[in-house]
């Protein structure tokens, strides 16, 4: 040990933290599917074969030429059109970052801490069956506007999922973990913050994967029961005034903006992961 | 391994120290004095280990081997401070570590080595190994830095992977940085709870040299669990048999291979001798817990 200062490579070690950097390659692109790109043509002329033979329950369905028509001749330069992406993607976020910012702490307590986990986990058992939007009615009677109460509905979508999957993961650490950092002298404060938080980011980012999903589809929903705007509005607006291509398009943005939404959430989680990135 | 060359000379890079084993540190004697352990959650007291006696002088390294469930790891935990002892007593450095009325507790003093191994997979391999003088305060970042870096390298050049995370290593190489990371505290007494009971073989023969490479380096005292006799003689200065429920000391075996040791002395005359002398003992022991084992479930 004593000799430790003038054999130091230096040199080695900026090396060694450069070349063995993790999770720094390039991305990989997929090979083309020729077979799969037939198969999404043959969906699409299908579809408007369908429409064109007027077959049955095809009546009132626009084909995808008409759909690809309006959407460019109209809604693609409509303000309208993009407020009510941007209205439903703030609901989405609200919802979902505030599930998250209640729900992980909730969860790391309910984990940790016997007298509060007695207390309130059988609350959130009896809560948590409850699917979201059999929440709107009371949710509407409760908050003062409209958005507060839709956004509230979005935040239960994600809420329970966070709560459960950090309360779970709590119970799952590895008690060598524990054990060895009471070992080696962490504080009780210590292991909190650098054995217990880091071990459950695994399940957060499961937890969130599975509520960016659930998000969509509540804020879709409660957007077509209790809103005036959002792309959920747009979709159910379409269907009420018969115009086929409206709710054709709204189909398609909500899962353009729901594959969106997944994107994003996966690069926070990989950035909150950096030593799953390498493998 | 039969070519005779020390595999040392061809794995390990060119700094690294293959001197003679260290002076007997001046700490890490251990004394056990009766030791016993009954667990008793729900009325029905299982003995664990009972009336086990063992010293170990400082810087000794010792070998606990034994059937599964013959309470190696229940004294590996009560001195570690992860567990209670219901009877005797545990010295270490002649005052008293756990005792009926004082109950052990963790310490960097004493720090495992478990077998499925625990680096946290969310810091990297020099971070792991900083850890424990980081949360003890024991050294500022820079001063830990350098001090990992040196253990890091000193120990088989594991310097090369200090950016790594655990998860991009091997389990041989994980399971050597958490013995460094074990090192780092200057531990009195190291225990190791069959860390290479998941590999194959050939990274045992290698593990095994790095281990008395590190132990030659660092000397420090050595609890090692297994239920590989091999294992237990090429790294042991005493062997320690136990007895399945209740766990107590069948024999001892005081191993006088002479150090350094090579891979070559696993076909020395000398080895098998004292293979065959524990083998006995271990059989014996197997054949009673097997019997009984039948017995129960008839």
């Amino acid at each position: 040990m004593s000799s430790a200062e003038e054999t130091l490579p230096k040199t080695n070690t900026a090396t060694a933290k450069t070349s063995s950097k993790p999770g720094r390659r390039k991305p990989k692109l997929p090979l083309p599917n020729w077979r799969g790109s037939v198969a999404v043509l043959g969906f699409f002329l299908l579809w408007e074969l369908l429409v064109r033979l007027e077959v049955s329950g095809f009546a009132q369905i626009p084909s995808p030429l008409t759909v690809v028509k309006v959407l460019f001749s109209t809604y693609i330069v409509d303000p309208d059109y993009w407020i009510s992406w941007i209205t439903s993607f703030q609901r989405v976020l609200y919802g979902f970052v505030l599930a998250q910012l209640l729900g992980i702490p909730l969860g790391l307590l309910l984990g940790t801490r016997k007298t509060f986990n007695y207390l309130f986990y059988p609350v959130i058992e009896l809560l948590r069956p409850i699917p979201p939007l059999a929440w709107v009615p009371l949710s509407i009677l409760f908050w003062p506007t409209a958005e507060l109460s839709i956004v509230f509905i979005t935040f239960i979508g994600a809420f329970f999922i966070i709560v459960i999957n950090v309360h779970d993961a709590v119970r799952d650490i590895h008690k060598e973990h524990l054990w060895l950092a009471q070992s080696l002298g962490a504080s009780r404060g210590q292991i909190f913050r650098r054995i217990i938080v880091p071990s459950v980011i695994p399940s957060i980012a499961v937890g969130m994967t599975l509520g960016i999903a659930v998000t969509w589809n509540v804020v879709i929903a409660a957007e077509m029961i209790a809103a005036d705007s959002g792309l959920g509005r747009l979709t159910w607006e379409g269907y009420v005034s018969h115009t086929g291509p409206v709710v054709i398009i709204g189909m398609i943005s909500i899962g353009i903006a729901g594959y969106l939404s997944t994107l994003i959430v996966d690069r926070v989680e990989k950035r909150m992961m950096p030593w799953r990135t390498s493998h | 391994m039969t070519t005779g060359v020390h595999p040392i000379a061809s794995t390990a890079p060119e700094n690294v120290d293959t001197g003679d084993l260290a002076p007997r540190p001046g700490f890490g004697k251990l004394t056990l004095r009766n030791v016993g352990k009954i667990y008793d959650p729900e009325g029905a007291a299982v003995v664990a280990a009972s009336d086990c006696s063992i010293d170990i002088a400082a810087g000794d390294f010792l070998a606990i081997v034994g059937p599964s469930g013959c309470g190696k790891s229940t004294l590996m935990n009560i001195i570690a401070g992860f567990d209670t002892l219901t009877s005797g007593e545990i010295l270490l450095d002649d005052a008293p570590l756990a005792t009926l009325e004082r109950a052990p507790r963790p310490g960097s003093d004493r720090v495992v080595v478990f077998q499925n191994g625990a680096l946290f997979p969310w810091k990297s391999v020099l971070e792991n190994v900083m850890y424990g003088p980081l949360v003890q305060n024991a050294l500022d970042r820079a001063g830990a830095e350098e001090k990992a870096l040196d253990l890091l390298r000193r120990c088989g050049g594991l310097d090369r992977v200090a950016a790594s995370y655990p998860a991009q290593l091997s389990s041989g190489m994980q399971r050597r940085v958490e013995i460094v990371r074990a090192l780092m505290n200057d531990p009195k007494v190291l225990l190791l709870d069959e860390p290479f009971r998941a590999m194959d073989t050939v990274s045992k023969t290698t593990m095994h040299e790095h281990l008395l490479q590190m132990y030659r380096v660092c000397r420090k005292t050595i609890i090692f669990i297994t239920h590989d006799l091999e294992e237990a003689i090429f790294l042991a200065d005493r062997v320690v048999v136990m007895t399945s429920r209740p766990g107590t000391i069948k024999t001892m075996l005081d191993v006088t291979l002479p150090r350094p040791r090579t891979a070559g002395l696993l076909i020395s005359n000398e080895f098998r001798e004292l293979k065959a002398q524990l083998s006995t003992a271990v059989h014996e022991e197997a054949k009673r817990a097997f019997e009984r084992g039948e017995k129960e479930q008839a």
